[in-house]
């Protein structure tokens, strides 16, 4: 993070953008759930340019993760459109990888075949081992290639399911919460390790989070929901340099003005 | 990978540290076995006996052999710790273990030496009932070559039947945890059909099949079949969606999702399956064999007692036990082997 400080300010990526490009039109979604519809996102429209780190805050249970869902293509949308550089998303695709809140390793191999999950699934594994191991170096896991899930910290499990998604070079990376589990002091350390990342690879991020500071840390656009059924209730840009400080006053005013979004300008 | 290389180390070398005490007392206890197994050799090999009975004196040898390999493994101990460190693990590890097991030693010979007086030598316990000691030896001296030729047929019925119940249970279970069609028109059946014990189709299964050979494999089968298919169909049905999510965000396709997502977390299910089935299977073995396989443990049981040979009775029982303990040893280690990766396995 040092060196980098030292570097100009960029917005986005150091590299030419290999990121994907996200547009969402008019989307709604919703369950049936004991025999009633229960709407959960209601004419959501963005656009995420290729590169850029946008983080969606909102109330707990507002359907920010549904929507991560359906980018994913885990789900489809009951109505609207969602393309990823101009290709309608009609399923899964390891260019668009997740980041779950838990790790959801498989406890039955060791980190090493966790993280080659994506290869193995392609039929790349044979080809392209190494980078497996360029993943797990990158996460700083490369000595804990042969442990077992069970066998890690909460941390270290979370770097290894990033390693999974990143072993798969995504132009699109989907983080649901990925460090709402961890400790304050792992938080931290894997904050500025996600920003180095990004940094340096060039994707573009979607990353739910309900921690305002975190969205304002890491993101240079964080789009604000209302409670449910979702609707998007603001647009901020954080225009600020990388890295940035939890104590800057342009971070600080944000914070203020997502937490009104929120509804808790007078109760903290 | 060092920090846990080094807790693992540290946690293997601490009971071995802890029992560096007791050490030498249980080496006591092992010289205290040997003498004590010398001495029964010597109380069946001197006090003529009352019964009529043969190989009293293989059964003195016998003990007075046991009663000098302990001494002698009591001896290799004292060796070894006079040698220390040099004698290394190939002579310190099978010491250990048979060092473990004195007070058993101890407590075998004084059940033997009561037993024998009892019977042989003062006759007490009325025969045919009460075999002595020498009529057990007898059995396997005299009669090894039937008993024999019965474990090996009921081991081959037995692991017929086994493998391919287990294969067709695991596959209704995996195609029920999976498929909603094949629940459809299987789990009515397996609910109506699976609780009946394997050994109700008896009658029939001998009745329809061209050979007893095959209703027995058909029964053990489907005694094995019923809880491997229940277990893992409840372990193919109880995988987190999640696991799976994750596999497709990353491009699986069904056959991987079922191969290489819900056969593997199902596997601690299936192994339980795998156990009961097992279970089952001994039931529905020895009751096949006592009813109509004319060969096999069950029917030397059934023939021994027909004969009223109830030393052979006995001395099939402790093969039969040995056989079952056996297999289901095999089937731990098997599981031990595939679920390594588990925390906190029971240890058989």
């Amino acid at each position: 993070m040092v060196a980098l400080a030292e570097r100009p300010v960029v917005e986005t990526s150091t590299r030419e953008p290999v990121g994907a490009r996200l547009q969402g039109r008019a989307i709604d979604h919703g369950f049936v759930l004991h025999g009633a519809y229960l709407p959960v996102l209601d004419d959501v429209s963005f656009a995420v340019a290729p590169g850029e780190f946008v983080a969606l805050l909102g109330p707990s249970g507002c359907g920010k993760s549904t929507l991560l869902r359906l980018v994913a293509g885990l789900d489809r949308p009951r109505a609207g459109s969602l393309s990823v550089d101009g290709v309608e998303v009609t399923g899964p695709d390891p260019s668009r990888v997740v980041v779950f809140q838990d790790p959801t390793l498989y406890p039955w191999r060791t980190v090493w075949r966790n993280a080659s999950l994506g290869l193995e699934t392609r039929g790349l594994l044979r080809t392209h081992r190494g980078r497996v191991d360029d993943a797990l170096a990158l996460v700083g896991l490369e000595k804990f290639a042969e442990a077992y899930p069970h066998q890690l910290s909460g941390g270290m499990a979370q770097r290894a399911s990033l390693a999974r998604a990143l072993v798969n070079d995504p132009k699109l990376l989907i983080l649901d919460e990925p460090l709402g589990k961890l400790d304050s002091l792992t938080r931290l350390v894997m904050q500025g390790e996600l920003t180095r990342l990004w940094q340096s690879r060039g994707f573009t991020v979607l990353m739910v989070t309900h921690d305002v500071e975190e969205a304002l840390l890491l993101a240079n656009r964080v789009i604000v929901f209302s409670d449910r059924p979702a609707r998007i209730r603001a647009d901020l840009a954080v225009d600020l340099p990388y890295p940035r400080h939890r104590d800057d006053p342009e971070l600080l005013r944000l914070r203020r003005e997502a937490l009104g979004l929120l509804g808790m300008a007078r109760d903290w | 990978m060092t920090a846990i290389a080094e807790a693992g180390s540290t946690s293997g070398t601490a009971p071995l540290l802890a029992g560096d005490g007791r050490q030498s007392s249980s080496l006591g206890l092992l010289v205290v076995a040997g003498f004590l197994w010398l001495a029964l050799a010597a109380l069946i090999l001197a006090w003529p006996d009352a019964q009529e009975v043969e190989r009293t004196g293989l059964l003195g040898l016998l003990a007075a052999g046991f009663g000098a390999v302990q001494l002698a493994a009591s001896a290799g101990g004292w060796a070894s710790e006079w040698i220390g460190e040099r004698a290394g693990d190939w002579l310190a590890t099978p010491l250990a273990r048979v060092r473990r097991l004195a007070p058993w030693f101890i407590v075998l010979a004084l059940w033997i030496a009561v037993w024998e007086v009892a019977t042989a030598k003062l006759d007490l316990l009325p025969l045919p009932f009460f075999p002595s000691p020498q009529a057990f030896v007898e059995v396997y001296t005299d009669d090894w070559r039937k008993l024999g030729d019965s474990l090996l047929a009921s081991l081959w019925l037995l692991l017929r039947g086994f493998a391919i119940g287990a294969a067709v249970g695991f596959a209704v279970g995996v195609a029920l945890g999976w498929s909603e069609r094949v629940g459809y028109w299987i789990h009515p059946v397996m609910r109506l059909v699976g609780p009946l014990p394997a050994t109700a189709w008896l009658p029939l299964a001998f009745f329809i099949f061209p050979t007893s050979a095959s209703a027995s494999t058909f029964l053990i089968a489907l005694a094995t079949a019923f809880p491997v298919a229940v277990l893992t169909w409840s372990g193919v049905a109880g995988v987190q969606t999640a696991y799976y999510d994750v596999a497709r965000t990353l491009g699986a396709n069904s056959r991987f999702l079922i191969l290489k997502v819900a056969i593997p977390a199902a596997l601690p299910h299936v192994f339980v399956g795998l156990f009961m089935g097992l279970g089952s299977s001994f039931a529905v073995l020895v009751v096949a064999e006592m009813l109509g396989v004319k060969s096999g443990l069950g029917w030397y049981l059934q023939w021994a007692q027909g004969w009223a040979a109830y030393a052979n009775m006995y001395g099939a029982l402790l093969v039969m036990a040995l056989m079952c303990s056996t297999l289901i040893t095999v089937l731990f280690k098997v599981r031990d082997r595939l679920l390594a990766w588990q925390k906190g396995l029971v240890k058989w």
